[in-house]
């Protein structure tokens, strides 16, 4: 008896389509089972005149990643931006809606932007590290908030560019500049510096966009790795990025969410015309 | 011009590669279709010279489809083709291989009508045979036009056809063993009887899973070995949501 049981159990998990189903991979997610990270309700968003987001709701679940899609001007960058208030810092732009973050409402008053963007970290297209070491750029976050330890640095510095997949590539030269780096690995020790600080979430605004495939393969590679302790959210005008890449993928057009579902269903068999018209290269 | 809006690509090239592999398909289709029909004559007809045209034939159909194999492959290297263009692909390198073995069947029909035509015509003339025969010939014909249409209705038909065929099988086989056992001289020539039986009843089966091909073509729904109702009742609610954003 027990000896059937134990011969049984590895069974059912080797064998069981179940239980592969609910591996990564293999599984076909759904997004009612998710938890969720971030909710946007009804987000409008306008630039001066023009609204650039016509009323978006949207789930994003917790450690996934999550693609946006669409042509350009049909607002996902927009829409990134708004969930570390990065378009804050542009004059003309006015919000309506609403987005929680953990249920938390970013947009309330009493919210400490600096901190909700310690929380929600950002990397752009082109890699921007700062004139300085490869050390003090991974630290540089740390040191803001006026930690001073040099162990506790050394420690936070190394382990940033292992999760980032850039350790062994520098260790011997972590106190050059920066700049010596190629563009993939600048735009890896951008994100070694993004996840320093121990953020929740990871903006990724066309990340690999400007590299070459080995360093656009090994970014997705890290995106692989990351989702394990991050909610990461990503921008991407390469529809095989967001295939692979992606466990839930939204698009976008004009302003308006038309489609969003698990990335295996958007990909293989849309449910609207437009988004099947978008990523197979039709004229909609 | 249908469904799969195959001539809407931004990129023409695109356009003219799929549309192209597609129409293969159905010449490749046809091609079957011929050598089928020939094997068929040729054992009712007790015709050595059109059984041999048929086996000739069929490094045809095994050209054709190595062809359509790599244009695919080179498709799916190019265009990364995602949606409706990539189930196009995948279904098209399936029914090739279906259209493939249904060749392989009718050479394999034709050797036998060749054999069998060295004896004399026996007084049955084949009569259940060119039956089962006349079944899986509208089968392919189904198919390849369910396939030309985009129509995955004809499924649930093949689907119910192959029941018919099985069933149909099952008789000559019984029958069969009843010529053998009337009379032992009948065994060798019952039995090519009996393989041209089970080829042709295979030939049904490769129609049937083109069927359901078209389903996951058209609809996105894989329901091979779905029972018939499952795929009636699946089939048809699966038009795109169109409503302009």
């Amino acid at each position: 008896m027990t000896e059937q049981k134990q011969g049984k159990e590895p069974v059912t998990h080797a064998m069981d389509p179940k239980y592969f189903a609910s591996q990564e991979g293999g599984r076909r997610l759904k997004l009612s089972d998710e938890e969720s990270c971030i909710n946007i309700r009804d987000l409008k968003l306008w630039y001066g005149e023009d609204q650039a987001l016509k009323g978006i709701d949207l789930m994003i679940p917790s450690r996934r990643v999550t693609a946006f899609i669409g042509p350009s001007g049909c607002g996902k960058s927009t829409l990134l931006r708004c969930m570390n208030r990065m378009n804050d810092l542009i004059d003309t732009c006015r919000i309506e809606g609403k987005i929680e973050i953990d249920g938390e409402d970013i947009y309330a008053p009493k919210v400490d932007v600096p901190e909700l963007r310690r929380r929600v970290g950002m990397v752009f297209q082109k890699p921007n590290p700062f004139p300085k070491s490869i050390y003090e750029n991974v630290a540089y976050g740390l040191r803001l908030q006026g930690v001073r330890d040099r162990r506790k640095l050394d420690a936070v510095v190394e382990r940033s560019l292992k999760r980032a997949a850039l350790w062994d590539e520098v260790k011997d030269r972590l106190h050059e500049n920066a700049f010596g780096l190629s563009g993939g690995q600048q735009q890896r020790l951008v994100i070694a510096r993004a996840v320093a600080i121990e953020p929740e979430v990871l903006l990724l605004d066309e990340p690999a966009s400007a590299l070459d495939p080995i360093s656009t393969a090994k970014i997705e590679e890290l995106i692989y790795e990351l989702k394990n302790d991050y909610t990461i959210v990503i921008v991407t005008h390469n529809m095989q990025q967001a295939a692979r890449v992606s466990d839930y993928t939204a698009y976008l057009y004009m302003g308006e969410l038309i489609e969003y579902n698990d990335t295996v269903s958007v990909f293989t068999n849309p449910r609207k015309k437009a988004t099947e018209d978008y990523i197979t290269g039709r004229y909609g | 011009m249908d469904k799969l809006n195959l001539d809407q690509h931004i990129s023409r090239q695109f356009n003219r590669e799929l549309e192209d592999v597609r129409n293969r398909v159905l010449a490749m289709g046809g091609l079957v279709e011929n050598q089928i029909a020939g094997a068929i004559r040729s054992l009712i007809e007790s015709d050595a010279s059109v059984a041999q045209a048929v086996i000739d034939g069929d490094g045809q159909v095994n050209a054709m489809e190595k062809e359509i194999d790599e244009e695919c492959n080179l498709i799916l290297a190019r265009r990364q083709p995602a949606a409706s263009d990539l189930r196009l692909v995948i279904v098209i390198l399936k029914t090739i291989t279906d259209l493939e073995r249904m060749g392989d069947e009718a050479e394999r029909i034709a050797r036998l009508a060749s054999r069998l035509a060295e004896g004399d015509q026996p007084a049955h003339r084949y009569r259940e045979l060119g039956r089962l025969g006349g079944y899986v010939q509208s089968m392919l014909r189904d198919a390849l036009d369910g396939f030309a249409r985009l129509s995955p209705k004809v499924a649930v038909d093949l689907a119910r056809a192959d029941e018919t065929v099985d069933a149909e099988y099952e008789v000559i086989m019984r029958q069969n063993i009843t010529y053998m056992m009337e009379d032992p001289r009948n065994v060798r020539r019952t039995l090519d009887m009996s393989f041209v039986a089970r080829s042709l009843e295979r030939i049904g089966d490769h129609a049937k899973n083109i069927g359901e091909y078209i389903i996951y073509l058209v609809e996105g729904k894989d329901l091979r070995h779905a029972p018939v109702e499952e795929m009636e009742r699946e089939i048809g609610g699966g038009g795109k949501e169109s409503e302009s954003p």
